[in-house]
């Protein structure tokens, strides 16, 4: 299973500019969550301090037991074996060829022979489509093969949380389909934590279990994907539908006026539904699309199950709409339990509304009887 | 103390405390660079590429900077000498300023402008395309990876380039001295041996050695540093070569000091 990280009152700061403060999420063992926020609000400063390579001033990042914040280097190199990261723009070293660019995490952290590391390496090309591609330079590719080469390298050692930055940026929409599936399938056999940071509104709907949205230097809102999509805060259904009306202004914000007069016009046009389609998939206004399955012939992703239960225990703090769009995710037998009360709020949880100690899949008793 | 406090002294680009803390980082920077010295597997491969490399940007420049300053030294020893009356010793005298100085300096002005500033260069390009992060991610520790073997490469290099310097500036101030200023052979070469001793060498091969220590050390450590694009590659070459140089004359002024206290003069 893949690994939780809690991030808790995180603050980042360069000299005086402050990127963003008090950021407090958790990434679910084995979910995947997506990352939204405006150009410039700190997401791949964000991806960075996860893996230690930025040190945030105050607040804890805790993976297996660590807190990586403040862990000496050697843990540190340690805990970063458990991540694959793909960087903004693949971050391959340029003095190499695709084919060793992959095999070098495996070249330098085991000790596989080279027909081992030969057939990883070709799987791996095979599973984002670069079979062929091998001997290229990385300086001689268009920036699409550059990302999936970077996944692939970042898939060979078996990562258990995976961090994405921009997988979507520079590839055709075409790509982006295939990129998404194999992320969920990817998901499904390998059971990762993932986070991915993304300005593609139709992956933020479609693939992940969770939604957050970084903005004005703090985390908006994160939660399970039917509380961003559903959410009447004006920020978020700016950011989630793509368009000009809302708080949000190209450099700075709006003032209060501009912004009443804007939403004003928007209803008088019958609202985000009637709005059309807006850039990078933004389309429905408030609709719940059906999540991303994995591909037939896969197993089913583990980590449904758990976040069925896991968003399950937490029903009962959101508003109508939100739990309704819950509820309709939820399989039967799951729901008949909701409704016979036998799931209590998380006390003292601080909102993560999962435990970490508890068994996978495993659902607590009554309420009574714990 | 409480609450948000008014920018001080310390604070902002004019602070006293900016140079110094710059300086501490590049020494802490050093120290890591030693840190990582021994540890193992020795990145034989991408040393011996450095060197190469290193070698391949330097050589053809620093011989044809040597052979004028060579001539140069030569020319106005050949009349200095020649006004004292001492044309017996212009031999000995270009050979001691082109072995004590002149090459260890013609060595750290390539070493520095062109070994250090490719090193930054390179180390700058890879940063800001993420791949220190990507290596430091992959659990690559990346002075041991890359500024070891760099550092090393550098001081070898600058080691080779001094000994060349030597023999182009003696050659070309006997070529001038002999040929063209009308010397005799005979003078040229028994003067050079009267005043020359073996330390002198080795003085300029020692301080080659400490200046391509710097070199590499202020290249890589700019080079790691590097940020903003690719204007933020060339602020950062600029700076190293800069700094380098002016490390490398401070640096150079003290060595020769410690060499005069160290070894007596011959013929004394
Ligand atoms: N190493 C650094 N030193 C100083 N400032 C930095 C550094 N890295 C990032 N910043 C600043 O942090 C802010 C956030 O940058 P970041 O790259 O995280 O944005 P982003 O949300 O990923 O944007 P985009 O969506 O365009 O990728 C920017 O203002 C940037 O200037
Ligand atoms: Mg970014």
């Amino acid at each position: 299973m893949g690994v939780a990280v809690q991030v808790e009152g995180l603050t980042k700061s360069f000299g005086s500019q402050n990127i963003w403060s008090d950021v407090t999420l958790t990434l679910p063992p084995g979910e995947i969550s997506v990352l939204l926020g405006p150009s410039g609000t700190g997401k791949s400063v964000f991806l960075k301090s996860l893996v230690g390579l930025l040190k945030p001033e105050r607040g804890s990042i805790v993976i297996s037991d660590t807190d990586i914040v403040r862990c000496g280097e050697q843990r540190l190199y340690e805990v970063r074996k458990l991540f694959g990261v793909l960087f903004q723009d693949g971050a391959l070293f340029g003095s190499m060829n695709l084919f060793d660019n992959i095999a070098f995490p495996l070249r330098e952290h085991t000790r596989k022979g080279e027909s081992e590391v030969r057939r990883i390496v070709l799987e791996k090309m095979d599973m984002v489509g670069l079979q062929g591609a091998e001997g290229k330079l990385p300086g001689e590719i268009s920036g699409g093969m550059r990302k999936r080469a970077g996944l692939a390298r970042a898939l060979v050692l078996d990562p258990e949380i995976i961090l994405f930055d921009e997988p979507d940026s520079g590839l055709d929409p075409v790509r982006v389909a295939y990129l998404n599936q194999l992320i969920v399938d990817l998901n499904a056999q390998i059971d990762a934590t993932f986070l991915i940071v993304t300005h593609d509104i139709g992956t933020a709907r479609t693939v992940p279990d969770n939604l957050g949205l970084l903005y004005r230097k703090h985390l908006a809102m994160f939660g399970p994907r039917e509380q961003l999509l559903t959410s009447q805060e004006p920020v978020v259904q700016q950011f989630l539908n793509g368009r000009r009306e809302g708080p949000i202004g190209m450099s700075e914000e709006k003032d209060v006026a501009q912004v009443e007069a804007e939403m004003a016009a928007l209803q008088a046009r019958g609202g985000d539904r009637h709005n059309g389609v807006g850039p990078k998939g933004a389309v429905g206004g408030d609709a719940v699309p059906p999540q991303l399955d994995p591909s037939p012939g896969l197993p089913e992703r583990r980590a449904q199950r758990r976040r069925q239960e896991r968003v399950a225990r937490m029903l009962h703090d959101f508003d109508p709409a939100t739990a309704d769009a819950i509820r309709a995710s939820l399989p039967a037998d799951l729901l008949a339990q909701v409704d016979a009360g036998v799931f209590a709020p998380t006390v003292g949880a601080h909102g993560r509304h999962w435990d970490p100690t508890q068994a996978v899949g495993v659902l607590p008793g009554p309420r009574d009887g714990r | 103390m409480t609450g948000p406090e008014a920018p001080g002294l310390l604070d902002g680009p004019l602070s006293p405390a900016r140079p110094l803390r710059a300086s501490g980082t590049l020494f802490a920077f050093a120290l890591d660079t030693f840190r990582a010295l021994p540890r193992r597997p020795f990145q034989l491969r991408e040393f011996v590429q450095q060197t190469w490399f290193v070698a391949s940007v330097t050589i053809l420049p620093t011989a044809l900077v040597a052979i004028p300053f060579g001539a140069v030294i030569a020319l106005q020893l050949g009349s200095l000498t020649r006004q004292l009356g001492a044309q017996s010793f212009t031999g000995s005298a270009s050979v001691l300023a082109v072995l004590r100085e002149a090459s260890p300096i013609v060595t750290a002005l390539l070493i520095a402008g062109a070994g250090g500033s490719a090193i930054c260069a390179d180390l700058g390009a890879r940063k800001i395309r993420d791949e220190i992060d990507a290596m430091e991610v992959l659990g690559i520790n990346p002075i041991q990876r890359l500024v070891v073997p760099r550092v090393l490469a550098a001081m070898l290099v600058a080691t080779l380039l001094n000994g060349l310097v030597s023999v182009v500036g003696v050659a070309g101030g006997y070529f001038f001295n002999v040929v063209l200023q009308g010397g005799t052979p005979g003078a040229y070469l028994a003067s050079f041996g009267a005043l020359a001793q073996v330390e002198d060498f080795w003085s300029g091969e020692i301080k080659a050695l400490v200046f391509g220590l710097i070199a590499g050390i202020v290249a890589s450590y700019k080079g790691l540093r590097a940020g903003g694009g690719p204007k933020g590659v060339g602020d950062a070459v600029n700076q190293s070569v800069v700094i380098t140089f002016l490390l490398l004359f401070a640096v150079n002024f003290v060595m020769t000091a410690i060499y005069f206290q160290l070894v007596p003069p011959k013929g004394q």
